[in-house]
């Protein structure tokens, strides 16, 4: 009896492992990098990578949620909804309902876990796609923030919460960027050294087997689906306060933007293979992408166009690649 | 003497690793109702799937009407008068019964078709079978029976000069049956032959006239139906030596660990067992007989409606696999594809799934003791792969099935169920599977073997239950547990 070796994947150090696996993207985004280096110089100053940086770190919040979401097999297209949402609640509760800052961004993050909750408890209960429900609560979520403002943008004036998310720790790093570190590190914990987070790859893997080993699938799922709707919510409380205005449609598209990270740092949009590395290089390809094409004052139309063709290619080569390892 | 409408002979049909059918004949008359017989696997499925051009045969040659037929496709078949009634109604829910009827030999121009002819012509076939149903009325509007019909009508619509049925009362009412045997004498009488595939043998005197018998993918006999007797049928169905490969050594069991009284859902119905400690309780009956809906129910996958489980005489409740897990329960599933294994990631991780509390705890992971749980059971089980860190989905059905033993294993179970154990894998895979539950008995864990090969059931096996139609039907201790008394308590005679 021969055994092929070819799907082995022997225990390497972190780093090498990290290397292997995300090797492909990496490649991509050094390629990138230094195209967009010796296009326009300014790239590569300290301001211009910190602004990189801040912008990312938004779609980041969602996208570690969406990483956790994929590799239990669902799939969340309310957040960028809940992010809109969000901004509108902190806003409204601050500006016309005098709340403290504080309170008001518990609020929006309770409003977010809400959904979430919705969400996972839907998907459990009727057993109908997740795609559908979470895109039947996008529309919901979105509806009520546009009811609730007239669709106008509420204006905010105080410098303590502006600060939150256009202020700088220590005079130097923008305050979305610590968050995003507390966030990273909470999802890689989650991920590699907890029970859920094999839970997490063990539902994604296979749904059946995972409840004939004992998984608690419906805990499995409110976990994944509350933090994504917090994750959402934080985004959007940080992205008003960053814009000085509570804005019913400012994460409109924000959940392509996540999927489109998460998916090319190689996680599987099928379950059960993932990993928040691959995540953040994903994340900082698309924010070099951009980046470089607005420094070459390319047109945001044709923005759009590169990512939608550079997300094809890069996801596709690791679908071949994949496909090599796991014989079907 | 009547025309002989159909013969197949020396038919041939591998699979992988599978010699299905191996010399197969079958003869067909023109008027007259032909059963098939034979254990599950017997070859009886795979045998109507080459007559209807599912399946391409692999040797021999099937005559239709005296001239060599060549069938390669479901259109071929149809083409020579073959008509398959599958065990499962085939029809689209959401269409009327002419529309049904009709599917694929529409009438008219394709961009046109004669809605109003298909329908006229529809109505009068009911009315020719009294149907009492209109034509225009939707098939999610009839009970099973009419839809059953439904299929009866298509299949002889047309030029059908030969029907396959495949079990077609499994889902009709006494009443339904009658009826189904008026129409079927109704087609005999206009000279169409009929192959009939049933698992009920009281309903072969009834309605057959002859009787062939299967065996492990080999023709065995054919016996007019007047002219044998349940048991001579019985005795060919089973008549097989039973290997010596399973080489068991019998404990003494008293000590009762399960008890499970009454146990009913929707599946099944007041099913009541005891297992006793270091026993291997073998589970036979055909498929569908309610042997994997009772391991469900007992292991918190289906709801249990009434009923009770006593784990060392204490009542438990299990409403979740995690509380069969915490009473000390395993279960190995039957498909290991779709419930066993987690193909894409390594033996590593599916044999540590269950037991993950034993490495990790506070903020870490214990990779040290994660190794050694994955290297022990990988190497007690030999399960034959570079390493642990190999991807389950990459190992063949047999070491698959060592894994999903193993992630077992791991979890220390008292009660372990094993679901088709060594379904699909091969004989030295077996052996070693046979040889580890022999080994767990003998420490005293409980086993309960759900299998559909007699031969396993009887050499492994301390007693045997015997299932049908939901419900316990025998228990038989090893001394009486032969292959004809388990195969009477299974079939409805």
């Amino acid at each position: 009896m021969s055994i092929k070796e070819k799907g082995a994947v022997k225990a390497d150090n972190p780093v090498v492992a990290y290397m292997k696996r995300n090797g492909g993207i990496i490649i991509g985004f050094f390629i990138l990098a230094t195209i967009i280096q010796i296009n326009t110089p300014q790239f590569l100053t300290s301001k211009n990578i910190i602004s990189v940086l801040r912008q990312i770190s938004t779609n980041l919040y969602c996208a570690s949620a969406i990483t956790m979401i994929l590799i239990a097999g669902g799939i969340d297209l309310s957040i960028g909804a809940v992010t809109s949402l969000s901004s509108v609640v902190v806003s409204t509760f601050m500006v016309n309902y005098g709340f403290p800052i504080p309170l008001a961004i518990l609020v929006a993050l309770a409003v977010g876990a809400m959904v979430g909750f919705l969400n996972g408890t839907i998907i459990y209960k009727t057993g109908l796609p997740p795609f559908i429900v979470t895109y039947s609560l996008q529309s919901i979520c979105q509806g009520i923030a546009y009811v609730w403002t007239g669709a106008q943008p509420i204006r905010l004036t105080d410098q303590n919460f502006i600060f939150l998310g256009a202020g700088y720790a220590f005079g130097v790093i923008p305050m979305p960027l610590i968050y995003l570190g507390v966030i990273l590190v909470f999802v890689w914990y989650i991920l590699n050294r907890t029970k859920l987070g094999r839970h997490i790859y063990a539902v994604g893997g296979n749904e059946k087997a995972a409840e004939f080993s004992g998984v608690n699938i419906r805990k499995v799922r409110w976990f994944v689906y509350i933090f994504s709707g917090i994750m959402a919510a934080l985004a959007g409380v940080v992205l008003s306060a960053r814009m000085y205005s509570g804005q019913p449609a400012v994460g409109a598209g924000g959940e392509m933007d996540a999927i489109a990270a998460v998916v090319l740092g190689g996680t599987s949009m099928g379950g059960g293979r993932g990993s928040i590395g691959g995540t953040i290089i994903g994340a900082l390809l698309i924010g070099i992408l951009n980046n470089g094409l607005n420094l070459a004052g390319i047109d945001s139309y044709w923005q759009m166009v590169a990512k939608g063709a550079i997300i094809l290619i890069a996801v596709y080569v690791d679908f071949v690649k994949q496909g090599n390892k796991l014989r079907k | 003497m009547e025309p002989r409408l159909l013969e197949m002979n020396g038919i041939q049909k591998y699979f992988p690793g599978v010699h299905a059918l191996d010399d197969v004949h079958l003869d067909l008359l023109s008027g007259e109702v032909h059963a098939l017989l034979g254990e599950n696997g017997a070859g009886k499925s795979t045998l109507i799937k080459v007559l209807g051009g599912i399946y391409a045969k692999d040797g021999g040659e099937i005559i239709i009407n005296g001239q060599k037929a060549e069938i390669n496709s479901v259109k071929d078949a149809e083409r020579y008068g073959i008509s398959i009634i599958h065990q499962e109604i085939v029809l689209v829910p959401e269409m009327t019964i002419a529309d049904n009827i009709f599917l694929g030999k529409e009438t008219g121009p394709a961009a046109n078709i004669d809605r109003a002819g298909m329908l006229k012509k529809t109505q009068e076939l009911l009315d020719s079978f009294d149907m009492g149903l209109s034509a225009g009325a939707k098939v999610s509007s009839l009970n099973i029976a009419q839809q059953q019909m439904v299929e009866i009508i298509r299949a002889t619509f047309g030029e059908a000069r030969i029907i396959v049925m495949d079990e077609p009362t499994s889902s009709l009412s006494d009443k339904e049956v009658d009826a189904l045997f008026d129409t079927v004498k109704k087609l005999t009488a206009q000279g169409i032959g009929i192959i009939y595939i049933s698992h009920r043998m009281s309903e072969l005197d009834i309605i057959a006239d002859r009787v062939s018998v299967y065996r492990d993918g080999k023709y065995v006999a054919t016996k007019k139906v007047k002219e044998t007797t349940t048991d001579e049928l019985v005795a060919l169905m089973v008549g097989r030596e039973v290997g010596n490969y399973y080489n068991r050594t019998y404990n003494e069991c008293k000590e009762t660990v399960l008890e499970v009284r009454g146990l009913t859902n929707k599946n099944v119905k007041n099913v009541s067992f005891t297992l006793k400690k270091g026993e291997i309780l073998g589970f036979a009956g055909l498929v569908g007989a309610g042997r994997t809906e009772t391991m469900r129910a007992i292991f918190g996958i289906d709801p249990i409606e009434s009923g009770e489980i006593l784990i060392d005489g204490n009542r438990v409740e299990i409403h979740s696999t995690q509380d069969a897990m915490d009473a000390g329960i395993g279960l190995v599933p039957e498909s290991r594809r779709e419930e066993g294994i987690f193909p894409a990631m390594s033996i590593k991780f599916n044999e540590t799934i269950k037991v993950l509390t034993e490495f990790i705890g506070g903020f870490r992971v214990n990779a040290q003791r994660e190794n050694e749980i994955a290297d022990k059971y990988m190497k007690e089980l030999s399960v034959r792969a570079p390493g642990t860190y190999t991807l389950v989905g990459n190992l063949s059905g047999g070491n698959q099935q060592k894994v999903v033993i193993a992630s077992w294993l791991a979890t220390k179970p008292r009660i372990l169920i094993l679901d088709e154990p060594t379904r699909g894998i091969d004989i030295g895979a077996k052996t070693e599977i046979y040889a580890i539950m022999n080994e767990l008995a003998k420490n005293g864990v409980s086993i309960i073997m759900v299998s559909s090969e007699l031969p396993e059931i009887i050499g492994m096996s301390d007693r045997v239950i015997v299932m049908r139609s939901g419900e316990i039907s025998g228990e038989l201790e090893r001394s009486e547990a032969t292959q004809v008394n388990i195969m009477k308590n299974a079939v409805n005679i």
